[in-house]
């Protein structure tokens, strides 16, 4: 099915790239100002920026369309005729419909970032499968949160509310808008802590080596933590929807 | 006579159209602050690459947030006022089209006429908000001149952006897919205009100011608001009258346009 569309593919493919560059820009200017050691290298940045542009679709930063339709339309009836768990359901959901395209459209860009602009491989073998186990961690970390803001459509009639404020936390707490060690020094503690860093910040760090392979554990820690806490949480909310769902019949 | 009638007449639609958006009140002003905090989050972003470099390449952050103001603002009445062209080619795809050039009242007219998207307040309020922040904390002495300059910016920059809406829908007369390109140049362009030109590669830059004229919107502006001479070699004259150009750039993509109703055959579904 993805392969179906392959004009819609490369033009997302060149609008990743397009942000991509601007974003690179921006980075080499701001590190063209100041001669301070700064907590990043310009590289690293660099890196970070395309590892961001190649995995953005990993993210939970929108709600799912079928399901905000079905809860529109009251179709949401029928899920819950379904023999399965309605958590379990919308959670693997939300796993194949984030993976499998972002894989698909990571890889051209993986390409194109190592080729021309300035993307770098890791720096050993260790990180680079530290980075692909903190992947997996973030995608079930992400999966979570975008269970939750699915969860959330149940009390808003156009979907808005909630499931735009969670995506814009996530934008700028996991990484994804500036690299979270660019942020001021009293704020990284409070960065760290929140479950949005398991996304981006920590897989990325990991694959460039900055937090050594050996860590990896701590990250997964941290990210599996979060996961098991946002599952319980959403669960619950779920159950309170169901109890509260009132479907317009018609 | 024409023009007051005209002007009623859009007032009859977007009264409509607010109206039907207001029947959601708890909605609206959801997702008005929703939006308004998306977009306060990229200023946040700003703010803490400046709190952690201190400048960028001689340029404060009350002038960036200048730049950022106008283009925000900018962009954020384009899209309220030109939601009709952004969502046009669903009704080339439907034929709704054919009904509008059956009604006695320009396309141009019908089109823009038929949405005000209230939602963009949101982003419209930050972008004000921000411009003036930058305005109280700028060493800037605000005579009238640079004040009508200022308001001469944020309209010349509605008219491109506006001119961007208008040639992606005139591009759904002859296709449907790769709108995604126009898309592009027009939220990247918002991306971009948030700094001073000046900070991109050179190819960057000249594709932004001569293929995309995204310099008029705030670049030249802000050089003469900020009284700073162009690294580039602009002669005064240009950064004053550069809103004007952005209007032009409007006549123009409404006579593109008009060559595209002109060659339009309906799909007769």
């Amino acid at each position: 099915m993805l392969l179906q569309y392959r004009a819609a593919a490369l033009a997302g493919i060149g609008t990743q790239i397009f942000w991509g560059l601007i974003r690179v820009m921006i980075f080499e200017a701001f590190y063209r100002s100041t001669t301070a050691p700064q907590p990043m290298k310009l590289e690293d940045v660099i890196t970070y920026v395309w590892l961001g542009q190649a995995l953005l679709a990993l993210l939970p930063w929108n709600s799912d369309q079928e399901i905000r339709g079905m809860i529109r339309s009251g179709t949401v009836a029928y899920e819950l005729l379904r023999p399965v768990d309605l958590f379990n359901l919308w959670y693997s959901r939300s796993v194949a419909t984030r993976t499998a395209p972002t894989l698909l459209r990571s890889i051209p860009i993986f390409v194109l970032a190592m080729l021309y602009f300035g993307m770098r491989f890791p720096p050993s073998a260790a990180s680079g499968g530290a980075w692909a186990l903190a992947t997996l961690g973030a995608i079930v970390l992400g999966c979570a949160i975008s269970t939750l803001i699915n969860i959330s459509l149940m009390w808003t009639i156009s979907g808005e509310g909630v499931s735009r404020l969670i995506p814009a936390m996530v934008m700028i707490f996991s990484g994804m808008l500036i690299p979270l060690p660019l942020f001021p020094n009293w704020a990284q503690s409070i960065l760290a802590f929140l479950p949005f860093a398991g996304l981006v910040d920590t897989p990325f760090r990991l694959y460039m080596g900055e937090i050594p392979p050996s860590h990896v554990f701590m990250v997964l820690a941290h990210q599996l933590g979060w996961t098991l806490a946002l599952i319980a949480i959403g669960r619950f909310v779920l159950s309170r929807g169901i109890r509260v769902l009132v479907v317009q019949g018609g | 006579m024409n023009v007051l009638n005209t002007l009623h007449l859009y007032f009859r639609y977007i009264g409509i159209s607010i109206r039907s958006q207001m029947q959601y009140k708890a909605s609206f002003i959801m997702s008005a602050v929703g939006h308004m905090f998306v977009c306060l989050i990229e200023f946040v972003g700003i703010w803490a690459l400046f709190d952690r470099f201190g400048s960028l390449r001689g340029w404060t952050l009350p002038e960036i947030a200048l730049f950022y103001g106008i283009a925000h603002t900018a962009f954020a009445l384009a899209e309220g006022f030109s939601r009709g062209f952004d969502i046009f080619p669903s009704m080339v795809r439907s034929g709704d089209f054919d009904r509008l050039l059956l009604r006695p009242r320009s396309t141009v007219f019908q089109v823009m006429a038929q949405e005000l998207q209230m939602m963009r307040i949101g982003r419209f309020l930050q972008g004000l908000g921000i411009l003036l922040w930058a305005a109280f904390s700028l060493n800037v002495v605000w005579t009238l001149p640079r004040i009508l300059l200022t308001i001469g910016a944020v309209l010349g920059g509605v008219s491109i952006f506006s001119g961007f809406f208008v040639l992606q829908a005139t591009m759904s007369f002859w296709t449907i897919d790769t709108l995604e390109i126009v898309n592009t140049i027009t939220y990247g362009g918002v991306e971009t205009a948030q700094y001073p030109l000046t900070i991109y590669r050179t190819w960057f830059r000249r594709f932004f100011t001569f293929v995309v004229p995204l310099a008029l919107i705030n670049y030249f502006p802000a050089l003469a608001i900020l009284d700073r001479p162009d690294p580039l070699g602009t002669p005064e004259f240009l950064k004053w009258i550069s809103p004007l150009l952005g209007f032009l750039f409007l006549l123009v993509t409404l006579r593109i346009w008009q060559f595209g109703v002109r060659h339009y055959s309906s799909t007769g579904s």
